[in-house]
Parts: C-alpha cells; structure tokens; sequence
C-alpha cells in the first residue's frame, strides 16, 4: 500500500466517513493495480498470437485463402469503404422519415487483422439484425471450452496468457490500443464527420477572438516579377506598356502596337504559391479522466468512449484546430501528453476529483489562456470521492466556472450504486452550480451499462 | 480478374485426370481466376460471389464480432465457390508445386459440392447465372421503386438465417414412395393414436383386421377397411380431408408463409416485393450446406490434396516445402480446432477403420480390448466407407457418428478450458477432459446452429402472425429483435408476435455479484446467481415492442 494514500485516508477518517464511503476507500486502497501504461506491444504479434490467441476462434474461421495461399482478408483504408458515407447518411435520414430505426452507427473501434499490428481505427458499422442464439450466452458459467490435442493429464495448465489481452479482443474501449497517436487522429476528425452529421450537434459559440494560429494555406494571390508559377497576364501587359512608355516606345497613346513593344524579362508578372496565415477562433479542451481502481471495467470504457466521441466531434467541429489537453487523476491529477496515453492508461489508484480541477486551474492561469481561447472542459468519472462532500472540489469549481465556455461532467454511475445518488453527482447538485449557471456546468449521469446512442445522447447535453 | 495462364492450366488439368484416377467424380469444366487484393476487396462483401444482387450494406464495415457465423452463415472468404463450372481464386505468384497441391485440394472441394447430398438443391444450376438474372432483376426493381427496394432485401435478410433447408431437400431426395396409402397412414399413425387414443391391444387389432381385408382381396381390400372404419367413426374421413391440406402447408418456412399469406403482399401493387423475397430465400438456402459441412468438406479435401500430391511425381524436389505448408494447413493446434485437421483425421480414421472391418456389427460387439485392438477382417473397403460418408454425411452426423474413444485417444484429443487465475492475473489453459463424449459435446456447442423458430399457425390470425421459438437453452439475442420484427411487421402487414424462453436471474444474488465484481475484470468468479428460464411473449405493433411473462 502506499504510504502517502494511507496517511490521507487516516486524515479523512479523521474528518468523518460514511461505512459506504470507507468501503469504497479501501477497496480502492487495497487494490493491487497500478497505473502503468499498458506496454508497447513491438515485434511481431502474430507469433505471440499463433499458440493461444487463436484458439477460441470459431472453426469457421478457417479459410483456404488463408491456410493454402497465405491470403488475408483483403486490407484498405476504410476510408474507401465509406466512400458513398455522405449518400449512406443521407439515405438513414430517410429511413427515419419512413418510420424505420436508423441502422449506421459511429464510434466502434476496431483492430483489423488478427495478429496484424492492431492498430485502432474508427469506423461507421452497421448490424443486420436477425433472430439469432446470443453467442455469449452461457448457462452454467463455466468457462469457455476448445479442442486441444497433445500431452497433459485432466486438469493440467497447458499454458497461460495475460488477461489484459483478453479485454482487447473487446476491441472497444481503453486498453485495446496498440496504434499510434497519429491514427486516432485521423480516424477521429471522420469519426466526427460522421457525429456531425448524424446527430446534429449543435455548434459551439464562436466568440470571436481572432487571433493567429500555427495553420497556413497556401495560395496564389502573391505577384512576383520575374518567375513564378502563373503568368498574370493582365498586370505583365501594364508592366511592359509601363516600360515602352519609358522608353519612348509609344509614340501614339491612342494607337497602340503591340506588335512593336520592347518587353524586358523583368516584365513578366507572375502569381506565386505562398504561405498564408489563417485565422480562426480557436478553443482548448481540457479532458479529465478519473483513471482511479474503481473506474475498473465498463466505467473507464465508457467514459473513454464519450471523451472519444468529443474528442473527434470537436476535431472535425474545429477542422483540426482545437488544442486538447489531456488530464488524468486519482488522488493526484497529472497531465499527459497525448490523447493516446490518455486512452490507454490503467485504471489503479484512489480518487479525489479535486485534484485534477485544480491542476486545470493552475494550467489555465499560468499559461494564461483565458485571453485567448474558448475553453472547455470535460469530466468523466464513476462518481465516487474520497473528498465526500466536495469541500475541496466545489470551490475549484467555481473557479472553472469564472473563465470556462462549459464544464461538462460524465458520472458513468456502476450498476451496484444504480439505487442512490454517488458521492459528486451529491455535492454538485447540492452546491446549486446546475441552476445558477446552466450555461456554464452540465451535468450527465449514466447507467455503466449504456450503448453508443446514449452516450451521443450524453454529449448532446453536455454540449447544448 | 483474369483467367490463370495456359501454363498453369494445363497443371490444372493434370491434376484432374488423377484426381478422376482416385475416384473424385466432377464436372469437366472448371474455371480458375487469378484475383489481387482489389479484385477481393469488391468479392469479399459479396461472399465470392461476383454477380450477387447490390445492397448497400455491402459497402459499409458490418460488426463482426463472435455470432457473426450466425448471422451470416456463409464463409465470406474461400477460394472455391460451389457453381457451375465451379470458380476458384488464387494468388498470382504462387509456385506450381504448390498450386498442384492448392488444385488437388480445390478438387477435393468440387467433388464433394457436387456429390454431397446436402447440395442436392445446388446441382442442377448454376448460381452465378441464376444470380447475375436476380441481381438484373433487384436493380430495375430499384430504378422503380427506389429504396422500397432496400427495405424489402433489409427485412427478407432479417429472416433468412430460418429458411427451411431441411425442407427443401427433403422435397428433393425423398426415398422411393411407401405403397401405403396416405389415408392408411393417417389412420394409424394418427388418427387412431392422437385422436382416438385407443389401448395398444385394440390398435393391434385394427392392424390384423387390415391385414385379414388385405389377404382377402388384394385391391378392393383397403376399401372394405375404410368402409367399416367411417361407420364406426363417421368423422373419419372429414378429418383425414382436413389433414391433407393441413400438409400442404405445415412445410413452409417463414419466409416462404409470409410470402404465401402476409395481407401487404397479397396488394397488386406490392407483388414485386415477392420476388425480392425469392431471390433473398434462393441466396440463404444456396450458402446453407457449405457452413453445415466445414468439417468434412476441409477434411476431405485435405485428405485429398496429401493423399494425391504425395503420389504425384511432380513433388519432386519440393518434398520439404509440401511439407512445411502442409503441416501448417493440417496440423492439430494445441489449443483449438482446426476443422481441415480434424476432418482430414476423421476421413483417414474411417478409412482404416473400414478396411479392418471395424465399421461392423461384429467389432461394435467385441468387448475384450485385446481383441479389438487385434481386430482385422481385411474387408478392402476402406475407399469405399469414405466415399459413402462424403456422399451421406453433414458435420453433425460425422461427428456423433464417428468421434469415439478410440479416436480420441489415438490422436491425444482433448477439450481444453480456459479459467481465471486472479493471483497472476492470467488465462489459464487447461485439460479439461479427455472423454469422448465431452469433446462431442464441445464440437456441437461449436456447430452452427440456428434458431428453430416456426409459424404457430393455430394462434396466427389474418392480420396478427404468431411465432414460437422451440426452446434448447439458448436466448436469442435481446438487442435485434425490435430491428428484426419492424422488418417481419412490415412484411405480414400487421402484428407479429413471437414466443421465446429468456434466462432470467433472481433478483437478491444479483446486486451482490455486482458487488463482488466491483474491481472487475471480465470473467471474474461471481457468486453463482440462481436462475431460471422463462418464456415470454414479444409482440409488435405500430412499430413498438411490448415483452410480457407468459
């Protein structure tokens, strides 16, 4: 156990807990997990694969393609798949209108290819819904069973495999990626297209604080004597009548020659390509994410797949302008660099919400960035709080709420805890935050067992 | 896609007189396309098929998750499709001795699509011609009717995993007709049993009264048992009528009843949506065998293509890389099921089995291990016996038929387990049983297997379709059936409900397991909930689904 978690669990003691409360405390205390970053899977994963990974695969899964000729199941950008994306989204718009549910859907994470170098792209799926035997389905809940052949009594461990992997073949939700930062990126901005278009986000505010950003484009709107990339006909013209006019080589102004014009190589005018700035109004989003032991299982996926979503809404709302940050907290908040190690830390660890709203306090104060961004903020947490009564964690608040454009906050709510309020949703209600500005603080509690459509459902009121 | 060179067409052919040497039997023609990634990224979606009809959830990702041979009970991805001339693909830069191997193994599929009987319903056309006129068919359809059309193949595919396949052969390969009369039949095989309900000692009786009117007069002798039986039970023959029609349709499957029966199709304008229903039903009856006999038609052909390429001279000098890329196609995994491995095993089991007599009567009866063990009557019949069962097997016969002890122990089988060890935070690989009886038990739980769900004609009324959803311990997946009864609701043009079991968990147990999974991780060890199985009626209508406990 860590000692510094110890002594701040005695000092709370001290103050007074609820038996729930102390509960939960200790089983987050004594939990034996730890944050580490899920480790980097380099090498060749096929290999690790070939021995147990496969071996719950469906016997169907075989194919001569596959075993004869070495062929896998043909590889493309998925951006070639959705080439018609805007005519499927049009056409499930109409499905509406005709009464039928919609059937594209956004947001699933997958890894293609088994064995491949999983990495994590983000698609638009659809499911033909049949009657079908649900294949998870299992009524003794005994384990899963295979074949197997070779040596080994009854009841023998023939082998071992980490669980971690296991919760990746989910193939959604935190702990999956192996890809790099650079292709959730890209596959978020369409992520976002998509969210945009379907679910008709409302737009965030502009407020009008132009200032420039690192972006330029490049136009052909410069001139340039001499060389260039398209002669400008019209100026090179009134150039060189420029010069024979000098010269004297234009004796009648009202009966020009031009048979007879003396045009130096300096004349020629030319538009070259150059380096524009752009300006837009821009915003930072701060993303917190209680990574603290209770948020284990389907809490942190849940929350990871919301921040997902704004995360690739905004991108795309932002053409790729909106800087994020990305902060993770349990009884400390830190901030990590990228949107992958935010997605992909472990769960371990106590919780206190206070901490990361501080951290992005200081953040914004030191950095002075009120004066330049619109800035928004989203919470993603189970709710639970060693600080029970938010003593810490309401002024913080207040404090965010003085400069941000909107403080939205995600309680993925466990099914044991479904019956009563959790410990922040408590506090935050109880501190009148939710009325006295609604514009500023929203505020989204959810079942931990929730589908995609409810979480866009989520980001709706958040954002609204 | 273009056709394989002259080259490697004439090792094709090669292959196919020794094949037809080994006694494969299969069409002359056949047609072998070299396909590059491009060409399978446009195949894969239409399951290999090139002319099959367009709709547009070929163009979109479809969530592939476990179930997914469920939902689409056809392999998306295989090198030889069952047409006429049977069409295979390949890679362009493969090796000849390895195509000689590929193509024996392709050969060995094209013999059994074409002699198997489960295909009986494919021979005597050919799919990719039949489709490309049902894909013209869907797109004039479409330039009519506009996405009504997409609606229509959404909601037929919605139901065409319940096809009636079984029927459907049935229809085809009945064996030669009993000379007893229907009526006879009826009689005695229902009448006289379910509705009458009469004692065995009088059933005899009317069986030795009908054989007495027989032997006194061969032709008229029927006759004169009915005319005695409709005195003594004057409704007879109004109930034996009713029976006759009831048969006519109790066959059907459901999409077929909808077809036959839905008030909205009955609409003159609506008849086109029948033959959109048609060619949907068509398509899932065609692909129905394939996943039915994985086992065997991998193991068939990988016992061809070891059995043929290991007599054939041009092995030579490539002994080592067959080899290798056999050993890979057919080796048993250590934890898994490879069905090529298994059935290729399987084949060569019966094979010798067969030629030691074993298949018999005699040996089935030997109790002394000894003996069996010695057992040998030389019957010569081991071809024989293998080429009956790829005639007369599916994967569920094979298995429960031919999987015993025997076999077990001498290829070291097992049923492997996977459990949670929660100190080291690892899957656990484990033996879990050596028994016969268990690794059958584990092959079918892995079989494809879908639903039983039948029109209850009884409790279906004109506008308000009934289904019943025959009950073997598995639920059916909650979450699509609003999606897949709006379609059916659609099609019957009226409320449909459907009967089903659900497992449902006792309430108390339940927060508790949520409790202990608290810190959890997936298959974490719960305190085991008690629970129950329960039917329930969902039924739609207008659009809206209502679940109630029956």
């Amino acid at each position: 156990m860590d000692d510094t978690l110890v002594s701040l669990y005695q000092r709370l003691k001290k103050r007074g807990l609820t038996s729930s409360g102390k509960k939960n405390i200790l089983l987050e205390l004594n939990g034996k997990t730890t944050h580490d970053p899920l480790p980097e899977i380099t090498g060749d994963t096929a290999s690790q694969e070939s021995v147990f990974g496969a071996a719950f695969d469906s016997l169907y899964n075989y194919n001569d393609n596959n075993m004869l000729q070495a062929m896998s199941p043909p590889t493309s950008t998925y951006i070639t798949q959705i080439r018609s994306l805007d005519e499927l989204l049009e056409k499930d718009k109409q499905r509406e209108k005709d009464g039928f549910p919609r059937k594209i859907r956004v947001g699933r994470m997958i890894k293609p290819g088994k064995g491949s170098k999983g990495k994590v792209v983000v698609i638009p799926t659809t499911v033909e819904e049949k009657f079908i035997h649900n294949p998870y389905f299992k009524q003794d809940q005994e384990d899963q069973a295979s074949g197997g052949t070779g040596k080994g009594e009854e009841g023998e461990v023939i082998g071992e495999e980490p669980v971690r992997e296991e919760e990746g073949q989910d193939g959604q939700g935190p702990g999956q990626g192996e890809g790099g930062q650079h292709e959730i990126e890209s596959s978020a901005y369409d992520l976002g297209k998509i969210l945009t278009e379907q679910f008709e986000l409302p737009n965030l505010k502009e407020k009008g604080k132009k200032r420039s950003l690192t972006r330029y484009t490049y136009e052909l709107t410069d001139k340039h004597r001499g060389f260039g990339q398209i002669l400008d006909k019209k100026s090179t013209l009134k150039k060189i009548v420029e010069t024979n006019i000098h010269l004297g080589n234009l004796p009648d102004i009202n009966d020009i020659d031009p048979t007879r014009f003396l045009i130096s190589p300096n004349d020629k005018i030319y538009r070259i390509l150059s380096r524009e700035k752009d300006y837009e109004s821009q915003a930072m989003i701060f993303f917190l994410r209680d990574y603290s032991g209770s948020m284990a299982g389907k809490a942190s996926a849940l929350v990871v797949a919301q921040h997902v979503l704004i995360y690739s809404w905004l991108l795309y709302q932002y053409e790729n302008q909106v800087e994020t940050r990305f902060i993770l907290h349990d009884t400390e908040a830190k901030e990590v660099k990228d949107f992958y190690t935010y997605y992909n830390s472990k769960v371990a660890g106590g919780t206190q919400v206070f901490s990361a709203y501080k951290l992005v306090n200081e953040i914004v104060e030191q950095e002075n960035l009120i004066t330049d961004y619109n800035i928004y903020i989203f919470h993603g947490t189970d709710g639970d709080d060693w600080d029970s009564d938010g003593k810490q964690a309401i002024p913080e608040m207040k404090k965010m709420l003085s400069y941000a454009n909107r403080v939205g906050i995600t309680i993925a709510q466990h099914a044991y805890s479904a019956s009563k309020k959790t410990e922040v949703e408590n506090y935050i209600i109880k501190s009148g935050l939710l009325e006295k500005s609604p514009e500023l603080i929203r505020l989204d509690v959810i079942p931990e067992d929730v589908d995609e459509t409810r979480l866009i459902e989520g980001i709706k009121r958040l954002i609204s | 896609m273009e056709l394989i060179n002259q080259h490697t067409k004439r090792i094709m052919e090669g292959c196919k007189e020794r094949a037809r040497e080994a006694g494969l039997e299969f069409q002359d023609e056949s047609l072998e396309y070299i396909v590059t990634n491009r060409d399978l990224l446009e195949l894969t979606p239409k399951i290999m098929i090139p002319t099959l009809y367009d709709y547009w959830v070929q163009d979109v990702e479809v969530l592939k998750e476990k179930g997914k041979y469920e939902l689409y009970p056809s392999n998306p991805y295989e090198t030889v499709i069952n047409t006429r001339p049977a069409i295979s693909f390949y890679n362009d830069n493969n090796p000849d001795w390895l195509n000689v191997m590929i193509f024996y193994h392709v050969l060995g599929h094209i013999d059994f699509f074409q002699n198997n009987l489960f295909y009986r319903h494919t021979w005597d056309y050919d799919f990719t011609g039949q489709a490309l006129s049902d894909k013209r068919v869907i797109a004039k359809l479409r330039a009519e009717k506009g996405r009504w059309v997409d609606y229509v193949i959404e909601f037929s595919r919605g139901i065409d995993n319940l096809v009636g396949y079984y029927n459907e052969l049935s229809l085809l390969d009945s064996p030669p007709s009993i000379t007893h009369s229907k009526k006879m039949n009826f009689y005695f095989d229902h009448f006289l049993q379910n509705i009458k309900k009469i004692n065995i000692s009088n059933y005899i009786k009317e069986v030795d009264r009908y054989n007495q009117s027989l032997k006194h007069n061969k032709e008229r002798g029927e006759k004169h048992f009915f005319s005695k039986v409709e005195r003594k039970y004057p409704e007879f023959e109004e109930l034996f009528k009713k029976s006759l029609q009831k048969k006519s349709t109790s066959k059907k499957d459901l999409l077929q009843f909808i077809m036959e029966n839905s008030s909205i199709l009955k609409k003159e304008e609506n008849q086109w949506m029948k033959s959109v229903m048609q060619v949907i039903r068509k398509t899932s009856l065609f692909f129905q065998p394939q996943i039915r006999t994985k086992i065997m038609n991998e193991g068939w052909a990988s016992y061809w293509h070891e059995t043929l390429f290991m007599q054939d001279d041009r092995i030579s000098g490539h002994e080592v890389d067959f080899a290798r890329v056999n050993a890979g196609v057919t080796a048993m995994p250590r934890v898994g099921l490879n069905p090529y491995a298994l059935g290729m095993r399987l084949f060569y089991y019966i094979e010798e089995s067969a030629e030691k007599g074993r298949l018999s009567y005699d040996f089935q009866r030997l109790n002394d291990s000894e003996k069996r063990k010695k057992f040998d009557s030389k019957t010569n019949e081991g071809k024989n016996a293998i080429f009956q069962m790829r005639k007369n097997f599916n994967d569920f016969l094979f298995i429960n038929t031919f999987i015993d002890q025997d076999f077990i122990n001498r290829n070291n089988l097992f049923v492997s387990g996977r459990r949670l060890n929660k100190s080291k935070m690892v899957w656990e690989y484990y033996v879990k049983s050596r028994n016969a009886k268990q690794y059958r038990q584990m092959l079918f739980d892995s079989l494809y297997h879908p639903p039983h769900i039948e029109v209850d004609q009884k409790k279906s009324t004109e506008d308000s379709l009934y289904l019943t959803h025959k009950f073997e311990e598995k639920p059916l997946v909650k979450e699509y059936l609003l999606n897949t009864m709006i379609g059916l609701e659609y099609l019957w043009g009226g409320s449909v409900n459907l009967e089903t079991s659900e497992y449902l968990p006792e309430s108390e147990s339940k927060e508790y397991a949520m409790y202990t999974s608290f810190m959890g991780s997936p298959g974490e060890e719960r305190e085991k909930p008690e629970m129950k199985w329960q039917r329930v009626l969902y039924t739609i209508k207008d659009r809206k689904l209502i679940r109630e406990q029956l």
